[in-house]
């Protein structure tokens, strides 16, 4: 029987787009020392580690034993969790079931990218199969574009729909002094006016490249009250990674990953309907028309409503569903860290810790991954302890 | 821990370059193999975890390329980026945790990649990596270091490739069985001193899966249950130069937590085989020593007498071991698999008659920075 | 066998994956370069709860996990004793060095963790115990190769 789990602390840098006052290790370090401070532990009260990042990147091989300085590793267990974008959810999970199994009490969750130190775009591109995809179609600008077009002329949705979400994510930054875009809002017309990448996608209607890291601590339930008074009890997780090659990716049904592992995670978490049971959402949208089409995976809407209720205000501060209030991945995108930083950011809310970006009263928060080959990864977290 | 057990197995067989399967064919061909061994269909498997490196691959998101040959379609499926060994914990750890049971497969194909570049980025880039360290070196400074701390003779590690390479002639999946004598290990080509050719372990082409299930589930597969009785890891500080080489201290920690899961008090009375992550003949006597199986700098001695050897009262590597065949990621899947034949029996004319307990190693990382132990059981 | 790869060959497509990379040094690091570079010092710093000094010096211990102090810092070497050596008998192209040479493991007089660099000369005199010595290239960069190599005394 798998024991309850919960976070009990988070810590993350101030995300820029060049940290060149220290290296890889002491960024880690960094994100490291405030998750510890933040739930008062100290590096001898953990028992484990679980670290990820993508290795091509910054080159290194073997990261889990690369970090262990900065990771607090020395002389403990210490393993590599590596999934591509997904990678920061992954390496949650990974934490979870760490405790769950009941082998760890508590457990030290790492992700982190430096961005600034190779061409992110050609080790991404390497993600594709060497023989039949690498030559052509690589890298995450086309295939997201192809989605977007497809998406547009499925449900007329347009350019316009796309920009109010970078906007609404950008804005949401102001509050958020960890954002790599802090205090960096945008309008409708910049977006519009900014430079067309790949019909439609145009600058800013995707995440920066970042330098930044992040910690999450994960405590069994025998624990997890003493050590913080209000945790964020995990109360479910589920992963899709079933594509292989891009070209099998059927555009025209959806974020077919992203249904699947909501469905199950949320049937576990006792989620009907995700609007209303739902209190806020850190959702990993790498750039604007996600944040149209894969709400309604998500189930938050339904297929081709997307527009209309990100127009009405149901996912900005205050509304319905408000949805990445610590700016998401638009304003902050250190890959390794991403989609930990959306277990992070949703873990504050249900702790309560969300300074001026906090959603007044949550009780359940979501926050999901994406990366790979149209893969996904969804967690729910909630103020109750699981039954 | 609750109790847990290792259900159905599969390998390939090792070579130098198998040009014939990309490695979503050896993928497929491992996990096939491990729901046959354990009479289950795709439909009784719960979670899959796939091992792989992106170094190895030579390409990013490594795992993206074996997802569907791992059976994982529409299941919940991740990735350990590190030995085979560290795969199988989280598998183990997804198993307590309620996924019922779980696939682990590792593979990899050291003929597509250059080994000396690849190995060298486990080193620092701003501090080691420019002066050109790699596997081979950086273990041949390990060597210098235990051999010069314990009086250590480059005839003594010899004898580990000599048994070694022998116990390979009764394992029809290795790469390198051979006769061969501490004469030709000591005349076989320098590489980087007092590592020699016959010293190090190959660069193999392979695969393995093991599938995990939790007491219940273990009762509907077709064979005897081998149980997980303790599985433990731990790593030692990174730059070299802040390491004590000649002592492998982070598997003296792991070893002692492994062996407190399973009750384990005196290793060398009780285990009665072992598979351990030998990648050079030096590392097979050090890490006897890290396990417990004799004082520190009794490895060689150990080794000398027989006692590690096929009849021995503690047979280390049968298969031949890492030196026989050295799929990198599935050779500690591969270690553990053999523990599993072991306790099964069905080791064929490798098997140590009797054996009721196991012990499966793998190492991450340079130098074996960290490790990986598992101590299996019949009972 | 398929029956068809009677008469054909299996085919390899060649590639590498190329990628420029610029790694932070960050603050700590590059102090210890630049004194490479422009002192010929090799700078350690210690940490004052453990005592260890280290070189290469660290921003935090990774043993006591806490920031090392600026006043820590303190010259090391350029002398020390070899603690573990290997003799490189191929040559890689990755190496600054054509075989043979050596690579050691140095404890420098004043650090307490070893310092990994590589000896080129008089290697037949190389062993564990022998005492060495830094030697500095003429033009430094600001990188571990400004010590060109050591030198056995």
């Amino acid at each position: 029987m798998a024991r309850r789990v919960a976070i009990v602390g988070t810590g993350q840098t101030h995300h820029k787009s060049h940290r060149l006052d220290v290296n890889g290790r002491e960024m880690i370090h960094e994100a490291v020392t405030r998750a510890l401070e933040d739930c008062e532990l100290t590096i001898n009260d953990v028992d484990a580690i679980v670290i990820g990042n993508m290795d091509h990147f910054e080159s290194i091989n073997c990261v889990d034993t690369w970090s262990v300085e900065g990771s607090g590793g020395v002389m403990k267990p210490i393993l590599k969790v590596s999934t591509g974008g997904t990678t920061g959810t992954s390496v949650a999970i990974a934490a979870y079931y760490h405790v769950a199994s009941g082998l760890f009490d508590r457990v030290l969750a790492i992700g982190w990218e430096k961005n600034s130190e190779s061409d992110t775009t050609g080790a991404i591109i390497t993600c594709s199969d060497p023989i039949w995809d690498r030559f052509s179609y690589s890298g995450a600008i086309p295939s997201l574009a192809t989605e977007a077009s497809a998406y547009m002329k499925q449900y007329g949705a347009t350019q316009k729909d796309a920009a109010r979400v970078a906007v609404r994510d950008r804005t949401h930054a102001l509050n958020n002094p960890y954002a790599q875009m802090y205090n960096r809002p945008i309008s409708i017309e910049d977006v519009m006016e900014s430079a067309m990448l790949a019909y439609p996608i145009k600058l800013l209607d995707v995440c920066p490249r970042s330098d930044g890291a992040c910690a999450v601590v994960f405590a069994a339930e025998e624990i997890a009250g003493k050590i913080s008074p209000r945790p964020a009890w995990f109360k479910s997780c589920a992963a899709r990674h079933t594509t292989t090659w891009f070209g099998d990716v059927d555009y025209d049904t959806g974020l077919l990953s992203l249904q699947r592992a909501a469905r199950e995670a949320f049937d576990k978490a006792g989620i009907r309907s995700p609007a209303d049971d739902l209190d806020v959402a850190e959702l990993y949208l790498p750039y604007s028309y996600a944040g149209l089409k894969w709400i309604e995976a998500l189930g938050f809407c339904g297929p081709g409503e997307g527009p209309r209720f990100i127009w009405d205000g149901n996912t900005d501060m205050g509304g319905k569903i408000p949805m990445n209030p610590s700016g998401g991945v638009i304003s902050t995108n250190c890959i390794g860290a991403t989609a930990l930083l959306r277990v992070a950011e949703a873990a504050l809310q249900v702790m309560g810790k969300g300074g001026k970006r906090q959603v007044p009263d949550v009780k359940n928060a979501l926050a999901t991954g994406f990366g790979g080959c149209w893969w996904s990864d969804v967690v729910v977290l909630s103020k109750d302890r699981p039954s | 821990m609750e109790k847990a057990a290792i259900v159905g197995i599969g390998q390939t067989k090792y070579e130098r370059r198998k040009s014939g399967e990309i490695y979503y064919d050896l993928v497929y061909e491992v996990t096939t193999r491990a729901m046959e061994d354990a009479g289950y269909t795709l439909d009784d498997i719960g979670d899959v975890i796939t091992v792989s490196n992106d170094f190895w691959d030579g390409r990013t998101i490594s795992c993206m390329a074996v997802q569907e040959a791992a059976g994982a379609h529409d299941k919940n499926v991740s990735t350990v980026e590190g030995d085979g060994t560290l795969g199988a914990l989280y598998g183990l750890m997804r198993v307590l945790g309620g996924s019922g049971t779980t696939l682990i497969v590792a593979h990899s194909k050291g003929s597509e990649g250059d080994p000396r570049v690849i190995t060298n980025a486990m080193f620092d880039p701003v501090y080691h990596r420019s002066l050109g360290l790699d596997a081979v070196s950086s273990s041949a400074l390990q060597a210098s270091a235990y051999m010069s701390r314990y009086g250590v003779t480059e005839e003594q590690c010899a004898l580990v490739s000599v048994k070694n390479h022998k116990n390979a002639k009764n394992n029809p999946f290795a790469q390198l069985p051979m006769d061969i004598t501490v004469a030709d290990v000591m005349k076989s080509r320098k590489i980087a001193d007092p590592l020699k050719l016959l010293d190090c372990s190959p660069v193999s082409d392979g695969a393995a899966a093991i599938i995990i299930a939790d007491e219940k589930h273990a009762r509907k597969a077709r064979k005897k249950p081998v149980w997980i009785k303790g599985a433990a890891h731990c790593a030692d500080a990174y730059f070299l130069g802040d390491r004590n080489l000649a002592e492998a201290a982070s598997l003296r920690e792991a070893a002692k937590k492994a062996y407190a899961m399973a009750g384990i008090g005196n290793p060398a009375k009780e285990i009665d085989v072992a598979e351990l992550y030998d990648a050079f003949g030096y590392m097979e006597l050090m890490w006897l020593e890290g396990l417990g199986f004799c004082d520190p700098g009794g490895g060689a001695g150990m080794t000398e007498s027989g006692k590690t050897a096929m009849g021995g009262p503690i047979p280390v590597n049968p298969s031949g071991g890492v030196l026989s065949a050295h799929a990198v990621l599935a050779a500690g899947l591969a270690r553990i698999a053999e523990a599993v034949l072991q306790l099964r029996g069905e080791a064929g004319s490798r098997q140590v008659d009797g054996a009721r307990t196991s012990l499966a190693h793998g190492i991450n990382g340079p130098c074996g920075q960290s490790h990986c132990v598992w101590v299996l059981g019949k009972d | 066998m398929a029956s068809w790869l009677e008469n054909e060959e299996i085919l390899t497509r060649k590639g590498q994956i190329a990628m420029p990379y610029a790694w932070s040094v960050g603050e700590v690091g590059s102090r210890f370069l630049v004194g490479l570079r422009d002192e010929k010092r090799i700078l350690g710093n210690r940490c004052d709860k453990c005592g260890a000094t280290y070189v290469p010096p660290r921003k935090n211990c990774g043993v006591c996990f806490h920031d090392l102090p600026d006043d820590g810092w303190r010259e090391v070497g350029p002398e020390g004793v070899v603690t573990s050596c290997t003799v490189v008998r191929e040559d890689s192209p990755l190496a600054p060095a054509k075989a043979p040479f050596a690579y050691v493991i140095v404890k420098l007089d004043g650090a307490d963790v070893g310092f990994m660099h590589v000896v080129r000369d008089n290697l037949e005199k190389l062993a564990v115990g022998v005492r060495v010595a830094a030697r500095f290239r003429e033009a430094r960069e600001g990188s571990i190769l400004d010590i060109d190599s050591f030198v056995i005394l």
